[in-house]
């Protein structure tokens, strides 16, 4: 399969205040993301796993090594647009990434910079909100949305661009349960129905458990990589990067202590549950 | 509290006066300001406020609020029309102290009230039927032209659309830092000036800081999604004129054309 | 067990007269026991915000009353500040609301509002910041320098530096990742331990809230449509699914193991619990 997104010997410093080291806050990352696959990257705050994710579209350049998207290298400013057309970007905080007052006017303001002319804008717009599954909300002011409505705003603005990828920076931290559960939803049918490549940062170990690979990111560096039934069950190695393996994977880890014969694996709750009574 | 107060004062309808083109009816109100100042008579005055009346019909918006409006600019009315009332030479009437007032006196005055209510009358029109969104919409491209003279028509109006889009967010941010203060004894009610003006410094910090930081968000979110100024950008929605839209134009300029004649007969 | 605050049929409407008008909180009955831990959940828009800020007299009774020890908070209005030092309310992301040079001066802003004496001031500074982790060396420096967790524990020390009667925290560990969540809730375990303060938390985790109360009220609609034991509430687990929650994960895996006909309590909600129960059920088999 192609590749979408490549990092290699990634290294990034901020500019450090004036008599202070600069710190390091990539130490040689290589990654390469498959187009279509979906895949979380998990580790604490400051573990260098932002920072990555904004080298994706080319938000921040390498000071070392090199990112593609696309087979285009990030550092080309003349392929700057086509580069953040491919790849789309979601943050945060869902108040600061709206740009309009109408919910439509929006989503289409990234087309609208593309210059997409205006019969196509319309039809991009209600196919993407369609696809979030807020076309009833197309007229809407956005501050009287929830938080996971916005968040679907902007993946629908994101959309409208036709992009390949969408990373999503961290767009599930300040969200409650029910909008995490709308915004996870939302990308999973994207990537399923749509063929789109995720990238999905967090520090939410349950949300690392419907991924096609999980990435653990610690002190800059990608230190664990692979499914995640191999990765959330290597308990005592999360534990000590300040990340926590789901209560499913705990519960398994002490019975296998108890002297129970489970495995490890079972992330969902109803194949925990399975593992259980058949070892009983 | 904060969240009662209406900014931009637009009432959503759906009359004619609300489905005109922005564009159209910022043409018109300087037509009817142009109007209103080439109004030198009772009849011509009378022709401006038939216009004013129909227009107000016509939007359904309640002249109680038209009136309401005025509120704020009171005391300028009062003060040129006091000004006028006893600095215009002329007939003497009444002669108070140092004061004189004359029969002109009294019709400048009048008129002074007259055409300041009007005008003020006739833009709230516009702002009550406008949503500010669709305003700005229409200045960008009745401004357009101003581009090739290097005014940054695009980038003021952006400035104004993200102004708008974040006065809501920012009302309640400011709501909620006075709470999370009151929760730690601040008081805002007690003190003279200067211990009230001193009380704010724990909102406005706050509230610079996070404004500051969504600014700083705000830029990169549209960065990422491939802004790059107003070249090359297209629109969702693109103005268009309406046959109604040329109608009410012509009717206005009508108005002005028997303004003008008035005028000519010395009425 | 004697309640330090009892809610009494409280109802808040907002934007009264106006097309938007809503009742946020209606009807609420409810009580606080002195020294307990207890934990308000509820998903957004339940009336849960609105709510808190009834019991420390930010918001006024629409209609109902708040009483803390006796007295009705609104017997006299002119006192309400009073209220608000002894009822602290730390409010979602507070570290938004950090104003001053040094973390010392920002912890200090409610102490001085209170009116006491320099030397008071300062030992509760240095207490309140030890009590969420904060270094001496930290109380010289701009909160502004700090992480976002560091900056979380001034904005929480601020308001345990008034040390109030009630300490209700408004959703402490959201945004936190999961060291600085472990981090913050054993700070405010051990506050309520060694100062046997009455602590609220509100929070939206029902795993979180599993660990760490003596008791739930549960807010849907809003009203409480549910209130004891973590225990109580999660052998209801249909009724919380109703309202839009859920139950925590170890709960929902002694569920299944139930419906798959294994003899075991379904309302269990910690890990160590469950594999104490399903240790006995194996040691009574074998």
């Amino acid at each position: 399969m192609a590749e979408i997104i490549k990092t290699e010997n990634l290294t990034f410093s901020y500019p450090a205040d004036e008599g202070q080291e600069p710190v390091q806050a990539l130490k040689g990352v290589d990654l390469s993301i498959e187009k279509g696959s979906f895949v979380v990257v998990l580790g604490h705050n400051g573990s260098g796993k932002s920072t990555l994710a904004k080298h994706m579209n080319a938000v921040l350049l390498p000071s070392g090594g090199k990112v593609w998207v696309a087979e285009m290298d990030t550092t080309r400013e003349d392929l700057l647009l086509e580069i953040r057309r491919q790849v789309g970007m979601v943050f945060q905080n869902p108040d600061n990434q709206i740009v309009a007052n109408v919910v439509e006017e929006d989503v289409a303001f990234g087309p609208e910079n593309l210059g997409v002319p205006t019969l196509e804008l319309q039809k991009r717009v209600s196919a993407a909100l369609q696809a979030v599954g807020m076309d009833e909300f197309s007229l809407h002011a956005p501050h009287h949305l929830s938080g996971g409505q916005k968040q679907r705003i902007a993946i629908a603005g994101v959309i409208a661009m036709e992009p390949a990828c969408i990373v999503l920076d961290e767009s599930t931290a300040m969200l409650d349960p029910c909008g995490r559960r709308e915004v996870l939803d939302t990308v999973r049918r994207l990537n399923r129905e749509k063929g789109i490549t995720i990238v999905l940062i967090t520090h939410h170990m349950d949300e690392a458990a419907m991924a096609d690979r999980v990435v653990v990111m610690d002190n800059g560096r990608a230190v664990m990589d692979g499914p995640p039934e191999k990765i959330l069950v290597r308990v005592e190695e999360l534990r000590a990067i300040g990340l926590a393996a789901p209560h499913t994977v705990e519960l398994l880890y002490g019975l296998r202590e108890d002297g129970f014969d489970v495995p490890l694996g079972a992330l969902q709750v109803e194949a925990c549950a399975k593992a259980i009574a058949e070892s009983l | 509290m904060l969240k009662d107060i209406t900014l931009g004062q637009y009432f959503p309808g759906d009359s004619l006066a609300h489905r005109l083109d922005p564009r159209t009816k910022l043409i018109l109100t300087v037509i009817y300001i142009v109007t209103l100042f080439c109004a030198k008579s009772f009849v011509s005055y009378g022709v401006v406020a038939a216009l004013l009346v129909t227009g107000v019909k016509i939007s359904g918006v309640a002249p109680k609020a038209l009136v309401k409006g005025l509120k704020p600019i009171l005391f300028i009315v009062c003060f040129t029309a006091a000004l006028n009332l006893l600095y215009t030479p002329g007939d003497v009437l009444v002669s108070l102290w140092i004061f004189k007032i004359t029969t002109q006196g009294i019709f400048t005055a009048f008129f002074m009230v007259l055409r300041i209510t009007m005008l003020i009358m006739g833009t709230f029109l516009l702002t009550y039927t406008t949503s500010p969104i669709a305003l700005t919409d229409g200045l960008e491209t009745l401004l357009g032209p101003l581009k090739k003279i290097r005014v940054p028509v695009h980038e003021l109006a952006m400035i104004m659309s993200i102004a708008l889009r974040f006065i809501p967010t920012l009302i309640e941010e400011t709501d909620k830092i006075m709470s999370a203060q009151k929760a730690r004894g601040a008081d805002f009610e007690s003190g003279n000036i200067f211990q009230r003006a001193k009380a704010l410094v724990p909102i406005l910090v706050p509230l610079f800081i996070s404004a500051f930081r969504r600014a700083d968000e705000l830029a990169v979110a549209m960065e990422c999604r491939c802004y790059h100024g107003g070249e090359g950008r297209t629109k969702l929605h693109v103005l268009r004129y309406q046959a109604r839209d040329y109608l009410v134009l012509l009717a206005y300029l009508a108005v002005l054309a028997i303004v003008l004649i008035l005028a000519r007969f010395g009425l | 067990m004697k309640a330090i605050i009892r809610v009494e049929n409280l109802i808040h409407t907002y934007g009264a007269g106006t097309p938007f008008c809503r009742n946020a909180v209606n009807g609420v009955n409810m009580e606080i026991y002195e020294g307990e831990f207890l934990g308000v959940i509820g998903h957004t828009g339940s009336g849960k915000s609105t709510l808190i800020q009834h019991l420390n007299g930010l918001l006024k009774p629409t209609s109902g009353a708040v009483y803390l020890g006796d007295r009705d908070i609104w017997a006299e209005p002119k006192k309400i500040r009073e209220v608000r030092f002894r009822v602290g309310l730390v409010f979602q992301y507070p570290e938004y609301q950090l104003f001053e040079e040094t973390v010392y001066k920002d912890i200090a802003f409610g102490p001085k509002n209170m009116g006491l004496e320099t030397a008071e001031i300062d030992r509760r500074v240095r207490t309140s910041a030890a009590f969420v982790g904060l270094g001496e060396d930290m109380l010289e420096k701009s909160p502004f320098d700090l992480s976002g967790g560091q900056k979380r524990r001034v904005a929480i020390a601020g308001v345990i530096a008034m040390e109030p009667e009630v300490l209700i925290l408004d959703e402490p560990s959201a945004g936190l990742d999961p060291a600085g969540r472990k981090g913050l809730l054993e700070n405010i375990q051990a506050y309520h331990r060694e100062k046997g303060t009455t602590v609220v938390m509100v929070s939206h985790s029902m795993d979180e809230v599993a660990e760490n109360v003596d008791r739930i009220v549960v807010l849907a609609n809003a009203g409480v449509v549910m209130s004891g034991t973590p225990h109580e509430v999660f052998s209801r687990a249909q009724e919380l699914m109703d309202v839009g929650l859920n139950v925590p994960q170890v709960t929902q895996v002694a569920m299944e193991l139930v419906r798959r006909g294994v003899d075991i309590d379904p309302a269990v909600y910690t890990v160590p619990d469950l594999r104490r129960a399903l240790a006995a059920l194996k040691g009574g088999r074998t």
